[in-house]
């Protein structure tokens, strides 16, 4: 305990964990509130784990409960897979965030709350019939009521702004408050405001006021009585960074670009939550990546199969409605066996669906989502920072194995970010693969490596390789227009073989927890940490549990069938209605058990044990 | 403004001359007996030696309908798509690739209908490849349907009691895309199909030159009332640069803008003389003469051929390599190790 020259008393208190919620409208600058408190926290040294959530409207009406935007962030001294259940905090700029985010928060949780926004007035637009600050309704929580935008309005006294502006900067009285509160430096803020507002010296100096204000606020108020303490984490050695998992896609394909000798060509159609990878591999030109912003999702699909016929790295990049009008082209991408990436970054559907939200909806669409007997292999990245290493990945697949290959992000793996060990440059894998150039007797565009079943990529420019390709059916070896039956049938036969055989290329399905037992908990994609989490609470109780993670989902890696008998039951949690779990069951013929989950949220780590619990309390597991 | 200007370099100071068998591919030609590709298949393999392009540089790129076998057919690098997509794949590769010269080809319905989008954008961008859009104004693949270019009216297996569509202008629709080379020619025209392909073929951006093609078993006669031998010269008018607007089996008939119409005149009536006359302007860097002859047709005026309209202007390809070198003179070339590092780091020991 100390006392402050003010005379407050005050103590410091370590935890391991803590998770916040920043809530607001979605103009209140939430997304950036949450950003700069997650880079601060990553710069210290936390782990941490972030789940931006916003709305779909870029501005809903100002105080309407669809309008709340929130971030929540995890910063933690040990290990964490996800941002965490449920807040310990949360900092709710306006009634309707109130509303909205109250439901997750734990009895006994704080809840920070800018006092200057429950007017009759917005307290209406969120639907309370009573203020929630006066009605006694808030008595399970502790509530700290700040008058955020009057003390934010007067710290900026004096400066050349309309009061519009003012407001706008006390999303960075909040993130002061919070600084101040888990004993957090301001200079990374401080610096990126510089960096940002360079130019523009007044709002610079405005939000570096609030920001300070907040700060301030927190040290000189009576309403605190503690502050809080989370050590770093013990973190692998290395440098670090923050980064998302589309940030890290992006960079995966640059470094894959790399490490195959070409040049990248990414087409694509601006979607939510995919373009993000658009946008930032825009930014490469000197890297002599071409970007194109095609006119449409089948155009970007198009353009990308031209520059992989061309010779280059191609990918392309979208979420599941785009991924539904590319499949007549994905199927002639199969067909012409060209190398290619095509990213969806799942969300929410069918058709628009909840273009922000996350699901994991999209896997029977990319294994069986086009016309004839298409087979495509499958990708899915686990966290943000593993999509690095997987874009890598797919791009190997599709070079090796001249085929395009789907790579499965989704909304909350994309957007989300967690501290990243920067690889060395010096250890990315050689994925180059050689062109085709004229070697002895005739050409043969459909012959095949022995091994791998590719056909040759022989890239127009290259002399005496002057040959058609097409969607229509080729004959075998030869590659001219062919109709007939047996040569289909071996051409199907030989294509679904070459995708299959890629099983002997991947690493094996890896377990966590016990070797064998009660139960396997099988997920793939953006579930991990969930999975991870609940795995690791369930061994620490005595259970007989064990997780296995597909990143790949065609083919399975070859042991997949091996794992799946060395436990009594299998559980396979997905954010879709069994779309794995179908597979899985019809590919091994194990009595799988389903476990899904649509709300356009990631799964908490309670829900996943719960289930859990359960499915071994009715298999008569005892404890 | 010259011309024509430079295609891809030719080998060897053009030293290898290339023939027309050079480009003829041993795939057995299977489009029906007497069908106007034939034609424009010749007169493409006619033409491209004289290019001095080496045939592993040139690429086919094709859509789906009669048309889309095309690059079978040409012993070049050959793609044949998907039905409407042939622009896209062009504009990929081309992007990735502008050392390549790039031919699309379509058809009415692949160009205008289920691939209108591609080809609009294609234009706009003005993607350095030449776009042949054989135009039957029929669906001959799936065996006679209406399509975009089909007259209003027009009785097929599809609209028993005629089309309620009005038809597209292919022309019109290019010039307003932005396309900066738009030009018609006729597949029994054959010479002047030749000169026309060539000179698409030399120019620098999105080139489209539609070709007024007969499908003699859906369609047979689809362009007859004014491409036949005996009546073009007086139902047809054939576009030169810096020349007025006359035609006519006697060279008497012309064309005058009368307010912001064009009106058929003679010459030597009612006072009419050849300094009346519009003049064919190819290169006028607006539109408007080019969208105005691009609207004339039979039977209201004679059917203009030729080049309606070619400029200069940056290829998409110009402009993409242009920033990339420009980001590169300004911070050097791309460093993976700083990308990485992005934004603040920290090191655990």
């Amino acid at each position: 305990m100390t006392t402050t020259p003010e005379g407050i008393e005050r103590e410091s208190q370590l935890l391991d964990r803590v998770t916040i919620r920043f809530a607001g409208d979605s103009g209140d600058g939430m997304q950036l509130t949450g950003t700069q408190f997650t880079r601060t926290a990553a710069v210290f040294g936390n782990d941490i784990s972030t789940f931006p959530d916003y709305p779909a409207e870029i501005r809903a009406p100002a105080g309407s409960l669809p309008g709340v935007s929130g971030f929540q962030i995890s910063f933690s001294a040990s290990d964490i897979h996800t941002p965490g259940d449920a807040p310990d905090v949360l900092v709710a700029m306006n009634p309707a965030a109130l509303k909205t985010n109250l439901p997750d928060l734990p009895a006994g949780g704080a809840v920070i709350v800018n006092a200057d926004a429950f007017t009759p007035s917005n307290l209406s637009k969120a639907a309370y019939a009573s203020n929630p600050l006066t009605d006694d309704s808030l008595k399970a929580y502790r509530v700290f009521e700040v008058p955020i935008g009057t003390l934010n309005a007067r710290a900026l006294e004096g400066l050349d702004m309309t009061s519009k502006q003012v407001d706008l900067t006390k999303n960075f009285f909040a993130l002061g408050l919070m600084f101040w509160l888990y004993e957090r430096s301001m200079d990374p803020t401080t610096t990126w405001i510089d960096q940002k507002f360079g130019s523009r010296p007044v709002i610079a100096e405005a939000n570096k006021r609030a920001l300070s204000a907040g700060y301030a606020f927190g040290e000189t108020t009576e309403m605190f009585h503690t502050t809080y303490r989370v050590p770093k984490a013990k973190l692998a050695p290395g440098t670090y960074r923050n980064i998302t998992g589309n940030e890290a896609t992006a960079l995966g394909f640059l470094a894959a670009a790399q490490a195959a000798k070409r040049d990248l060509f990414y087409g694509s159609y601006p979607i939510t939550p995919a373009t993000d990878i658009l946008q930032q591999l825009a930014g490469y030109k000197s890297f002599g990546v071409r970007t194109f912003q095609a006119e449409d999702e089948i155009a970007a699909m198009g353009s990308t199969i031209g520059a992989a016929y061309g010779g280059a790295l191609a990918l392309t990049g979208t979420s599941g409605p785009g991924l539904a009008l590319k499949s007549e082209a994905m199927g002639l991408a199969v067909m012409t066996e060209l190398p290619m990436v095509i990213v969806d970054v799942q969300r929410a559907g069918p058709s628009t669906g909840l273009p922000t939200k996350v699901e994991q909806a999209d896997l029977l669409q990319v294994l069986y989502g086009r016309n004839g007997e298409s087979p495509m292999p499958v990708l899915a990245p686990a966290t943000p920072a593993e999509c690095f290493t997987l874009a890598i990945e797919a791009s190997r697949i599709a070079l090796k194995y001249m085929t395009p290959v789907a790579y499965l992000s989704d909304a909350f793996v994309g957007n989300g970010a967690e501290p990243w060990k920067v690889p060395d440059v010096a250890d990315l894998p050689d994925i180059s693969v050689p062109n085709a150039v004229k070697g002895e007797g005739t050409f043969l565009p459909y012959g095949r490596d022995p091994e791998t079943l590719s056909r040759p990529w022989a890239i127009p420019g290259t002399p005496g390789l002057e040959h058609r390709i097409g969607g229509l059916e080729k004959l075998d070896g030869l590659g001219t227009v062919n109709y007939e039956a047996e040569n289909h049938h071996r051409m199907t036969v030989l294509r679904a073989a070459k995708i299959a055989g890629i099983a002997k290329d991947i690493p094996p399905l890896e377990t966590f927890g016990v070797d064998e037992g009660e139960l396997l908990i099988l997920g793939w994609g953006s579930t991990y940490g969930a999975i991870r989490s609940a795995t690791e609470l369930m061994l620490a109780d005595g259970r007989s549990v064990a997780h296995a993670h597909l990143r790949y989902l065609n083919p399975f890696p070859a042991n997949t069938g091996e794992v799946l008998t060395r436990y009594r039951t299998v559980l396979v949690p997905e954010l879709n209605l069994g779309q794995l779990w179908f597979v899985i069951r019809g590919t091994y013929l194990v009595d799988a058990v389903g476990y899904g989950r649509v709300r356009g949220k990631p799964f908490r780590i309670a829900e996943i044990v719960a289930e859990a619990e359960r499915l071994l309390a009715e298999r008569g597991v005892t404890r | 403004m010259t011309e024509m200007t430079a295609g891809p370099a030719p080998v060897d100071g053009g030293l290898i001359k290339l023939t027309r068998k050079d480009f003829v591919a041993d795939a057995e030609v299977r489009w029906c007996p007497g069908c106007g590709d034939y034609s424009i298949l010749a007169q493409t393999q006619k033409v491209m030696p004289d290019f001095g392009v080496p045939r592993e540089n040139i690429v086919f790129i094709s859509g789906i309908g009669c048309s889309g076998r095309l690059p079978y057919y040409m012993n070049t690098y050959g793609f044949h798509s998907i039905h409407g997509r042939a622009p896209t794949l062009a504009t990929g590769l081309k992007t990735a690739r502008p050392d390549l010269m790039v031919w699309v080809i379509t058809g009415d319905g692949d160009a205008l209908s289920i691939g209108g989008n591609h080809f609009l954008h294609s234009m706009r961008r003005n993607v350095d490849f030449t776009m042949i859009m054989h135009n039957n104004r029929i669906y001959g693949l799936t065996k006679g349907q209406t399509s975009p270019t089909s007259e209003f009216g027009k009785r097929t297996k599809s609209t028993p009691m005629g089309s309620v569509d009005r038809p597209m202008m292919p022309l019109t629709l290019a010039l307003a895309a932005e396309s900066t080379f738009v030009a018609r020619t006729v597949d029994t025209h054959t010479e002047h199909l030749a000169r026309t392909l060539e000179a698409a073929g030399r120019h620098r951006g999105a080139s489209f030159i539609e070709v007024l093609q007969n499908c003699n078993i859906f369609n047979d006669g689809a362009w007859r009332d004014f491409t036949e031998r005996d009546v073009r010269d007086d139902r047809m008018l054939l576009l030169e640069h810096g020349k007025p607007l006359i035609y006519g089996k006697d060279r008497d008939k012309g064309i005058r803008l009368n307010g912001l119409h064009p009106e058929v005149v003679t010459i030597g009536e009612d006072g009419v003389t050849e300094a009346d006359l519009l003049v064919h302007d190819q290169h006028a860097e607006d539109p408007y003469l080019a969208l105005i002859l691009s609207r004339m047709f039979w039977p209201e005026y004679p059917v203009p051929v030729g080049i309606f309209r070619q400029v200069d202007r940056p290829t998409h390809s110009d402009l993409v390599d242009a920033q990339i070198e420009a980001a590169i003179a300004k911070s050097g070339p791309g460093d993976l190790r700083k990308a990485l590092m992005a934004g603040e780091t920290w090191t655990v020991e």
